[in-house]
């Protein structure tokens, strides 16, 4: 880490290098991408995640599942802090990154997280004054990349990961919004990768989307999770029964079960995973 | 091999550069907050000046005689007060409302109720109700001088009153329209189920669920004409005398303290200034009366749009 | 009722035709485009030659100037109260916006003519007049805090209540997904509002700020108070700190004592002149503004 990420870090390193640091629980955490410890969020009053505990593995997917308003959105959103950007939503708890990182520390700026956490949203948000090009360079510049060159091979290595590049190659100057939807939404994952994100949290990415781009995207997540630890909220079960290898399971703001995917949705443990999954409710 | 090392290779790059540049933009963002705020004071430090001045400078020259008695002569030691401007402004004002708050609302219910698609004539009449908002005061100072005074042969309150009425009249017709639309059509569906004819449910029920909203816009109407100065200049001219007939000239509130601005003697600007303060409260009543009207209903009328 | 709907339109034709009427002898005299170029005004008999121009430019500075300083101001305290300010302070901060707009103009050059005239001069005219008053002719002239400088900063201070608050609704009408998009981008506050709020709010922040200039354009007693009132060629302003005179500001003055009929023809004249000029600003502001919430609207589907 450079001295500058140190500075205002420091204090969110849960063992500095520095310091003595207690090596197996470090070995341990490591283990686990992202470390949920202990999360409560609310809106307002209004209690919407209660003591959430959740280790998710790197290089995976991870889905979360639920019925509406369990809180699987919020969830995801405390990841890269999004969430209490919404007047009145605060959190509390620690969401460690890398076994060394709490992104809930006070010293950490919560605009920094976003560029090792990227997300994708529910609905395709490029933005429509820019092109394909700018739309996916958008990040870079932002960041204070200037190098041209760079800048290029990073836009034509994103597209690619988002399985978008071959489409579009001739036409990077076409504005983001002239694509179809299920075009529109890799363009938005495309954008996420640009910024070289660890982790990618991806919010009910193909429920706006008809089936054939759906299943583009399924595959997509696939082919990323190898680089990248993905967690992705869906409504739709058979979906994380496809793309995910881990599955949790939330109701009213818990966490009910978590475990593989296949365990979960062949022999859950908890009666109302079972209830959910065989569709009783929900 | 070599494309996944280009690739970790840019990876380490850019992360280098986002590193490097966090606190410049950390910075530039503050530096920008900041100017927002100052722009927030641009716009209340006036403000607060202006209510000051007027407050300060004016009270001390509200006086049972600034209020009652016509002014002196120039410069004289009893220099009289402002009482015909203030008769005046109640008078042309009345007389502009009474002819352009049952214009602007007939036409308003007309937009509303009784044409309420884009066909060429409501199409025609909102484009130029709102021409007719965007024209500047002294030009239709000048209609009202070219219709009226030079037809009747003289400056009268009757000009004053028409100039101030077509100023008022767009105001009034896009708030009676707006106010009109909140109406849910179920009350109007209501009405013709127990087979009332149109107008009586327009005037009777409809109407009667948008009064407030009507009456802010009339009110809100008066209180940007209260302040109006350039259409008066050339339609009542303003005088020293009280009111005598509708076809003779008057004074106003807003022409006199033009005329006392513009006077050399210590005198007379204080003069101004309590006939500033006087107008103030009347328009500053008028508009605190508005926003406590549409807060209730939550219904939301800006002064800045009129 | 169809009646009361009629006059509106009766209403813009009287106008139309009023003004036209009045004006036409002077553009008979001198011809309309003579008129707009000229730069006499005299009205001495068997001399009379009258022409637009200097208040043409007097009009155009004046609103230029405050349109400069106004709209980014006006910008600066939309962006305050849509994006950064809490809920609570945003209320009463634009209630307080709103006083400004309420407040007669009759008083803002009251106010102008006794007290802030004086600030200007001191605080900003003669520092600039001293530093480079020799070197950059924008502050030439000797400073006294009624010219076209400070008609400038109060028609600005006038132009903001309606032009914050209209670039605040076109701001609101951004979808949030935007914003959100730019801020998971790691975006601060400012970036988000620049690649995010800007670029979608284009045409209607643009309107937002026309609507101010027709408003500075058409107003008339302020100015007159401040402007200085100089008439002819020397009220082409040749410094920041000259004094001048708009099309409005003259027609006040004159209207009720011109000389002839030739002179009330011309100040007519000047009306038609401020009318067209109006009339263009805000139809042109009207159709961004619109243009602007039809693309949110459909890009809302």
């Amino acid at each position: 880490m450079t001295s500058e990420n140190e500075g205002f870090l420091d204090g969110a390193l849960l063992n500095p290098s520095s310091k003595k640091g207690n090596d197996l629980h470090l070995k341990q955490e490591q283990r686990y991408k992202v470390s949920i410890k202990n999360l409560d969020a609310w809106f307002g009053t209004k209690q919407a995640l209660k003591n959430i505990n959740l280790d998710i593995k790197p290089n995976a997917a991870t889905a979360i599942i639920g019925p509406s308003g369990c809180g699987k959105t919020t969830l995801i959103r405390c990841l890269n802090r999004m969430h209490e950007m919404t007047p009145g939503a605060t959190a509390k708890g620690h969401i460690i990154i890398d076994g060394d990182i709490d992104i809930y520390h006070k010293s950490v700026d919560p605009v920094i997280i976003k560029r090792r956490i990227g997300m994708v949203f529910q609905k395709p948000n490029p933005f429509p004054t820019m092109s394909i090009y700018d739309n996916v360079s958008a990040g870079l510049k932002l960041n204070g990349v200037k190098d041209k060159r760079l800048i290029k091979d990073v836009v034509k290595e994103s597209l690619e990961g988002a399985a978008l590049w071959d489409e579009v190659k001739d036409e990077l100057d076409k504005p983001g919004i002239g694509l179809s939807g299920g075009q529109q939404q890799r363009l938005c994952i495309a954008r996420a990768l640009a910024m070289q994100p660890e982790v990618l949290l991806m919010d009910e990415p193909t429920s706006a989307l008809d089936p054939i781009a759906s299943s583009k995207i399924e595959e997509l997540v696939h082919v990323l999770k190898k680089e990248l630890t993905i967690i992705t909220v869906t409504h739709n079960m058979l979906q994380a029964a496809r793309v995910s290898d881990y599955t949790a399971f939330m109701y009213l703001g818990e966490l009910i079960e978590y475990g593989p995917t296949s365990q979960i949705f062949k022999t859950p443990q908890k009666e109302l995973t079972e209830r959910y999954i065989s569709g009783k409710f929900g | 091999m070599h494309e996944n090392e280009q690739i970790s290779g840019n990876r380490r790059k850019i992360q280098d550069i986002m590193l490097r540049h966090s606190s410049k933009r950390r910075l530039m963002d503050k530096i920008v907050s900041a100017l927002a705020v100052v722009g927030v004071l641009a716009a209340i430090i006036p403000l607060g000046s202006i209510l000051l001045e007027v407050i300060k400078n004016g009270a001390s020259a509200i006086t049972i005689e600034l209020v009652t008695q016509p002014p002196g002569a120039m410069g004289s030691a009893t220099s009289g007060g402002i009482a015909p401007a203030i008769q005046g402004t109640l008078i042309v004002i009345g007389l502009a409302t009474l002819i352009g708050a049952p214009v602007g609302i007939l036409t308003g219910i007309f937009l509303s109720e009784f044409a309420p698609g884009n066909g060429l004539f409501p199409s025609a009449v909102r484009l130029f109700s709102d021409v007719l908002t965007g024209l500047p005061s002294v030009v239709i100072g000048i209609v009202g001088y070219l219709t009226i005074v030079l037809t009747t042969g003289s400056f009268s309150v009757l000009a004053g009153a028409f100039s101030l009425s077509i100023i008022m009249i767009p105001i009034v017709v896009r708030i009676t329209e707006e106010t009109l639309k909140i109406v849910p059509n179920s009350i109007r569906e209501a009405g013709q189920s127990l087979g009332i004819a149109k107008w009586k449910i327009t005037l009777f029920i409809v109407l009667k669920s948008a009064k407030s909203g009507v009456i802010t816009g009339i009110v809100l109407a008066i209180s940007r004409i209260a302040g109006e100065t350039a259409p008066l200049i050339m339609t009542i001219l303003g005088t020293s005398l009280f009111f005598s007939s509708f076809t003779n000239p008057v004074d106003a509130l807003p022409l006199r303290i033009w005329r006392l601005a513009s006077q050399p003697y210590d005198s007379a600007h204080s003069q101004g200034w309590g006939a500033a303060l006087i107008l103030i409260i009347v328009v500053m009543i008028l508009s605190m009366a508005l926003r406590l009207l549409t807060q209730r209903k939550g219904f939301k009328v800006k002064a800045s749009h009129v | 009722m169809t009646a009361a709907a009629c006059y509106t339109l009766v209403m813009i034709i009287l106008v139309a035709f009023s003004v036209g009427n009045g004006s036409k002898d002077v553009f008979l005299k001198e011809g309309f485009f003579s008129f707009l170029s000229g730069t006499d005004w005299n009205s001495v008999e068997g001399r009379e030659s009258y022409g637009a121009l200097p208040y043409i430019i007097g009009t155009l500075i004046s609103s230029a100037l405050a349109v400069a300083i106004g709209v980014p101001i006006s910008l600066g305290i939309a962006i305050f109260l849509s994006e950064m300010a809490p809920p609570k302070a945003s209320v009463p901060l634009s209630f307080i916006i709103e006083l400004l707009a309420a407040v007669p103009s009759i008083i803002y050059g009251l106010w102008a003519l006794f007290v802030f005239r004086f600030w200007v001069r001191d605080l900003v005219e003669t520092p600039l007049h001293n530093a480079f008053g020799g070197s950059i002719p924008f502050f030439a002239k000797t400073p006294f805090g009624l010219d076209v400088f400070t008609a400038g900063i109060v028609l600005a201070i006038m132009i903001i209540p309606i032009v914050s608050s209209i670039s605040r609704e076109v701001i609101k009408a951004v979808p949030n997904s935007q914003r959100e998009a730019a801020y998971s981008l790691g975006a601060t506050r400012w970036e988000t509002v620049r690649i995010a709020i800007f670029p979608y709010a284009k045409s209607g922040l643009l309107g937002a700020a026309i609507l101010g200039l027709g408003r500075a354009i058409g107003e008339t007693i302020l100015v007159t108070m401040i402007i200085g009132n100089t008439i002819g060629i020397a009220a082409i302003p040749t410094s920041l700190f000259s004094q001048s005179q708009t099309l409005s500001s003259l027609i006040a003055n004159e209207f009720n004592e011109a000389s002839s009929n030739l002179q009330l023809s011309a100040l007519i004249g000047l009306g038609a002149v401020l009318l067209i000029l109006t009339m263009g600003i805000n139809v042109g502001a009207q159709l961004l503004v619109s243009r602007m919430v039809k693309v949110s609207a459909g890009g809302r589907e």
